[in-house]
This record gives C-alpha cells, structure tokens and sequence, in this order.
C-alpha cells in the first residue's frame, strides 16, 4: 500500500527550524574552524606545531589535544577564555549538528512510526548525555 | 522507506546524475565522523579517566592507523565542501541553475586537498611513521 508520512503544516515546524539550524550550524563550523586555525598559527602555531597538531587543536583547542606538540606549555599560553568560546561553540554546534543529521538519516530508512519515535528519544539522550561529558572536559582540564 | 516501500537497491539509482551521488556521500560521510567521534571520545575517556582500558587501546589502534585516517580525512573534506556547497545553493536559490556546475567546481576543490592529503597520509604509513 503506498502511503505518505503525513505533512506537517507550513512554516516554523520542528523540521524546519532544525533544517535551517543544520545550515547555520554548518556554516559556523566551517568559519570557526578557519578562526581556530589562523588564531592559532597568529599565537605561534607556525613554529611550535606540525600540521597535524594545528588541526587537531583547530578542532577542539584543548590542552589534552596537543600532548604532541612543540609547545613547552600549552596550558600556560594557550589556555584562555578566547578558545573556553570556540571549544563550546564547537562542541554545542558540532554535536548537535551530528546527532541531528543522524536523526534525518535513521527516519529517512525506518518504515515503523513507533521506532522512529523510539529511536528519536534515544537520540536525543545520547545528545545530552555526549554534550554533558564534553563540556565537562571543556570546562575541567 | 518511511511511505510504506521498500526501494531496496532501486532507491539507489533516484534520479542519479552527481548530484544524487553528492547527497549518499554526505550522508554516509557524516555517519562516518559520528562513529569516528564516538570511538574517539569513548577512547580518550577510558584511557584517560578510567585508567587505561583494553577497548580503548583497540579503538585508539584502529582510528589511528593510516587507511582509517584516508577514511576520515574523506569524510571531514568532502563534508565540509559539499555542504558549504549545499548553504550556498539553498540561500541564493537562483543559483541552482548552476548545481551541475557547481558539483564539478566542488570536485575540483576536493581533489587536489585530498590528494594532497593522501600523499601525505600514504607516504607516512608506508614508512611505518
């Protein structure tokens, strides 16, 4: 029997705000990162990390990232209130961006209403239980 | 499929064309760095917190070798690319005349990030660094 999910009404539904969410967050991932990386090499990147080192610390500027670097000291200089900022914000809109996107693509392939339902609370203890533990880190090290 | 069908493999082939393509690898890409993520921090969280587990050694030897880094390196390019590609036709929809364009101008970028990339990764896990 061909049946269509049902269409919820037009205008600022939850799927619409997480659509545009999902753009906004994406597009703020991609410029944070951009910041992460230039703030870095500006802070002295260029002569105390390799590559690989700049994009891990790009990705999530936490002391703990770095253990390989040159850098004598990362708590000492690069511990501050301008990367606290860019590590919440990636973790907040990275996170929420993933556990989303995973949502969409699980309700895109599941037939049963009931486990779509499931799985949605599933998902969402997940996200909180992640963002917990990441900002723990964040704010503990 | 959530209207009562099953497409099966069928379902692959809607539309076809790059950018159908462009739309499985995001979605298979942003799967990739979930899981990725989640060993990672599973991992880092064991062996720094709980004192050095088994399957956090086991996680960290897989996502640390180099084919797996070829994956996630993909992964985090190709999602980035294709979905800055997706923001810029959705806000300016008059673009989209110029999706076709715009895929192969996003392959373009893609190719010679990733292969640089890659030499870089192949070259290290070649010489066993």
């Amino acid at each position: 029997m061909l049946r269509s999910r049902t269409v919820p009404r037009r205008g600022w539904n939850i799927e619409f705000v997480m659509w545009v969410f999902t753009r906004i967050s994406g597009a703020a991932l991609l410029i944070i990162g951009a910041i992460g990386m230039v703030a870095a090499l500006l802070m002295g990147a260029r002569m105390q990390m390799d590559l690989a080192s700049l994009m891990r610390w790009s990705f999530f500027p936490n002391s703990s990232h770095v253990v390989n670097s040159n850098i004598p000291d990362v708590n000492l200089g690069w511990i501050s209130l301008f990367w606290r900022i860019m590590e919440t914000l990636i973790i907040v809109f990275g996170v929420s961006h993933g556990f989303n996107g995973l949502r969409v693509v699980f309700e895109d392939y599941i037939k049963s209403a009931v486990i779509r339902k499931v799985l949605r609370v599933v998902i969402l203890a997940l996200w909180i239980v992640v963002m917990i533990v990441a900002l723990f880190i964040v704010y503990t090290s | 499929m959530s209207d009562g069908r099953n497409p099966g493999l069928e379902g692959l082939r809607y539309k076809r064309g790059g950018t159908m393509w462009s739309w499985i690898l995001h979605r298979v890409t942003g799967v990739g760095m979930l899981l990725f993520v989640a060993m990672h921090v599973i991992a880092a969280f064991s062996l720094q917190n709980l004192g050095g587990s088994t399957f956090g050694k086991v996680f960290n030897t897989f996502y640390e070798s180099w084919l797996f880094q070829c994956f996630i390196y993909f992964c985090v390019i190709f999602h980035a690319l294709n979905g800055a590609r997706v923001i810029i036709l959705d806000t300016w929809p008059k673009l989209l005349q110029y999706q076709r364009e715009a895929t192969w101008l996003q392959w373009l970028v893609f190719i010679p990030i990733y292969g640089l990339t890659l030499l870089v990764l192949i070259q290290k896990g070649l010489s066993g660094g």
